[in-house]
């Protein structure tokens, strides 16, 4: 078996052949989101519940999605209207869910660690859909997807990670995986964003985006992400904008075919002109999404087979 | 009544000595430390004493040595009983070889007035089986803006005044408390931290914080709060005590204000002592601690400071917490951890390791701190009180926390191996604990 694994919790457990059996199974689904008809039976007559603990549209929508055209029965629980308003602690909650014997359960969770938690008292296969500021591994693993295809290889490339990297689980789910695929990686942001432990991973450290986006085959922005701001982390959005938003001026830095990503959802005119984003010849926005529902079918549908066949040797 | 202890490996951290010895007590004090070789017989007719009414304790060669005396545990009593009462600490105490106890003030609500102090006093003198000395809260509620009665707390019995892990933020009132305590001859025992830094911090900076995503905390906090509190005792000259140093960074500062003459002294815990931040692995909130597990270099750097004596005390900072506070996400995970009953084991990891010997981990452990709260015990000298513990250092078992006397049982070395148990352990020459 190629992936090895009950859960996808993070990319820090997957091993590099794992991440390319992902996407190589993702290529496939990419194929089949494109037909007219686009199902498979994969995940007949599994449940999959999408636990958000935290506010979440598209990942949630994506999820929902991938799960609906492998065929499983699909449910949605916004958490933050239900039970922990109540007073219900996050073991509980998923002590009550294993009861009604989901099969995948795909959690987001404010807090680092708690989809980890979560995953030790239940008896289905784990999604990370995002916890704390900790990992985020089907997003790093659609940023591969669109990098590989968009490259033709996802080894030995420039690669710039800009923007808010302290509060980002995107930032080190795609670190962690980059680094693995033997990338060069640059973090560049101001150095309250870009905290100095980062070198440590292997990365190069830019408090000057222009500098830091020389020569790069892919940047990827990242949200500011305001919510998480206790305040003071930058004096001003607009001086954001002005040392590290991109615009065509500090993109002019990267090689001419470097392509530009966005998690999303963007902020125009904060952390990203709005004109780079809809470039259709180096914005790869829109690819990111598509693959992303790729991805997390293919995640889904081998965290399945692995499920069905622990089952199969419990009962036989 | 009469006690003697003959072929003990007897550990003097007073003399630094580990050697073998017998021990004679009498009426709950020790009269004589004897050197190998008195046979009971001779002894007891050269000392005129009716060998009927004596008791013998061969030690079969094994560590006799002051009980420990542990600055800093927390008894959940009064408000949260369920979580630790003075019974099960007294319990939990004894069987770790604790001897004396010198409880925490942040309680629900603090011991802040004489009368919650009466309260938390005759509870202990009921229920406890060893030693109960009780710390008062320096500040009224522990918030940080009116000192409390610490000449009526001093009467009440009160041996110290701290906030615990509050800091008192505002430097005039912390000022005027470390005066007014001077005059008292009161110990004050501060948290040095500098709390704007730490705030929401679960972890300490660097790359384990940094990979897991937790909220962290630089180490320089701690030197930061040490600093101005250092500044403050040069204004005031109060007698202080930092309860945990747990970073390198913070050892010059320190060591540069015993040089100058100030009265301070330094204590470290248990848990910074023999574990790191990489311990905490998959978020286990066993190990968060206040402060954070720091690195492993800061870990030896705080060993060292315990083996030169710059940091004088090791506290166990017994902190009680039910399976409910634990068993959340990290960040929202209570911190603390309980330690009274492996203290002791913990600390024979240095030993072990060959970090420290048994004198000078029992000086930190009895002889300064009893020192520094002016008690008699803590020594194996004459006059001393008869509060003392057996143990093999060598004795290898596996913990299992549901086998500590504590009403919680979150303590990080659960499954792990450790090697030393106590045997029997006396308070004023009763034996308070004794391994079947």
């Amino acid at each position: 078996m190629s992936f090895d694994h009950r859960h996808l919790l993070g990319i820090e457990t997957l091993k590099p052949h794992e991440i390319t059996a992902i996407l190589d199974l993702a290529d496939s689904y990419v194929e089949l989101n494109r037909r007219p008809e686009k199902h498979s039976d994969a995940l007949a007559g599994l449940t999959q519940i999408n636990m958000f603990f935290e506010n979440s549209t598209r990942t949630q929508a994506s999820f929902e999605i991938a799960g609906k055209r492998l065929g499983a029965d699909v449910m949605n629980m916004a958490m933050q209207a239900s039970s922990i308003k109540k007073g219900e602690t996050l073991i509980d909650t998923a002590m009550t869910l294993n009861a009604m014997h989901p099969d995948l359960l795909v959690v987001r969770h404010p807090h680092s660690g708690a989809v980890d938690l979560l995953s030790q008292k239940v008896n289905c296969a784990v999604l990370n859909a995002g916890d704390g500021r900790h990992e985020h591994p089907t997003q790093a693993l659609l940023d591969a997807l669109t990098i590989r295809r968009a490259k033709g290889r996802l080894h030995r490339l420039n690669i710039a990670i800009c923007g808010d990297i302290a509060h980002s689980r995107v930032a080190r789910s795609n670190l962690i995986l980059l680094g693995k695929m033997e990338n060069r990686i640059r973090l560049i942001g101001p150095p309250t964003l870009v905290p100095g432990q980062f070198a440590e991973f292997g990365a190069e450290i830019y408090d000057d985006m222009r500098e830091g986006l020389k020569d790069v085959d892919v940047v990827m922005m990242l949200r500011l992400q305001k919510e998480r701001m206790d305040g003071g982390f930058i004096p001003s959005e607009r001086e954001y904008y002005h040392r590290f938003g991109l615009d065509a001026e500090k993109l002019a830095q990267a090689k001419p075919d470097a392509i530009v990503m966005h998690p999303g959802p963007m902020n125009r005119g904060v952390e990203i002109d709005g004109t780079i984003a809809d470039d259709i010849n180096r914005s790869v926005i829109q690819e990111q999404v598509e693959m992303g529902v790729a991805v997390r079918m293919a995640a889904m549908d081998l965290l399945a087979q692995n499920l069905r066949k622990s089952r199969m040797e419990a009962t036989g | 009544m009469t006690l003697l202890f003959t072929n003990a490996r007897l550990i003097n951290p007073e003399a630094g000595t580990d050697q073998m010895g017998a021990l004679l007590v009498k009426n709950g004090r020790i009269t004589e430390v004897l050197s190998e070789g008195a046979q009971p017989e001779q002894l007891f007719r050269a000392r005129n004493i009716e060998p009927a009414s004596a008791s013998v304790v061969d030690c079969g060669g094994k560590c006799l040595a002051p009980g420990l005396i542990d600055i800093g545990v927390k008894i959940c009593e009064p408000g949260e009983r369920h979580k630790e009462s003075y019974k099960s600490a007294g319990l939990a105490a004894a069987a770790g070889g604790v001897t004396t106890i010198v409880t925490r003030p942040d309680t629900t609500p603090a011991i802040d007035s004489p009368e919650t102090l009466e309260f938390v006093t005759r509870r202990a003198q009921a229920d406890a089986p060893v030693n109960v000395l009780p710390m008062a809260a320096l500040t009224k509620g522990r918030e940080g803006r009116e000192m409390t009665e610490i000449g009526f707390l001093l009467d009440a019995g009160a041996v110290a005044f701290t906030d615990c892990d509050h800091v008192v933020t505002n430097t005039k009132v912390f000022s005027r408390a470390l005066t007014y305590a001077k005059s008292c001859g009161a110990l004050v025992i501060a948290h040095p931290q500098e709390p704007g830094l730490s705030a929401g911090a679960a972890a300490t900076s660097g790359k384990f914080a940094a990979l897991r995503g937790l909220p962290s905390v630089s180490p320089m906090a701690e030197r930061m709060g040490l600093d101005r509190d250092i500044a403050l005792l040069e204004m005031t000259g109060a007698k202080y005590h930092a309860d945990q140093i747990t970073t390198a960074r913070a050892l010059p500062a320190l060591e540069r204000a015993k040089n100058n003459g100030l009265d301070i002294t330094a204590g470290t815990s248990i848990h910074h002592l023999t574990l790191n931040e990489l311990d905490v692995a998959d978020y286990r909130t066993f190990f968060k601690v206040k402060p954070p597990l720091r690195s492993e270099e800061d870990r030896l750097a705080v060993v060292e400071a315990v083996r030169t004596g710059l940091i004088d005390i090791i506290s166990s900072m017994h902190t009680p917490q039910d399976e409910e506070s634990k068993r959340l996400p990290f960040e929202e995970a209570a911190a603390g951890a309980v330690a009274l009953e492996t203290l002791l084991p913990a600390a024979l990891r240095l030993y072990h390791a060959e970090l420290l010997d048994l004198p000078t981990l029992f000086r930190a452990m009895t002889y300064n701190p009893a020192q520094r709260l002016g008690l008699a015990s803590g020594r194996i000298a004459a006059g001393a009180p008869a509060d003392l513990v057996l143990f093999d250092p060598d004795a290898p078992f596996v913990m299992d926390r549901f086998k500590l006397h504590s009403k919680s049982q979150n303590t990080p070395f659960d499954t792990q191996r450790m090697q030393g148990k106590v045997l029997a352990t006396y308070v004023s020459g009763e034996p308070v604990f004794r391994r079947d």
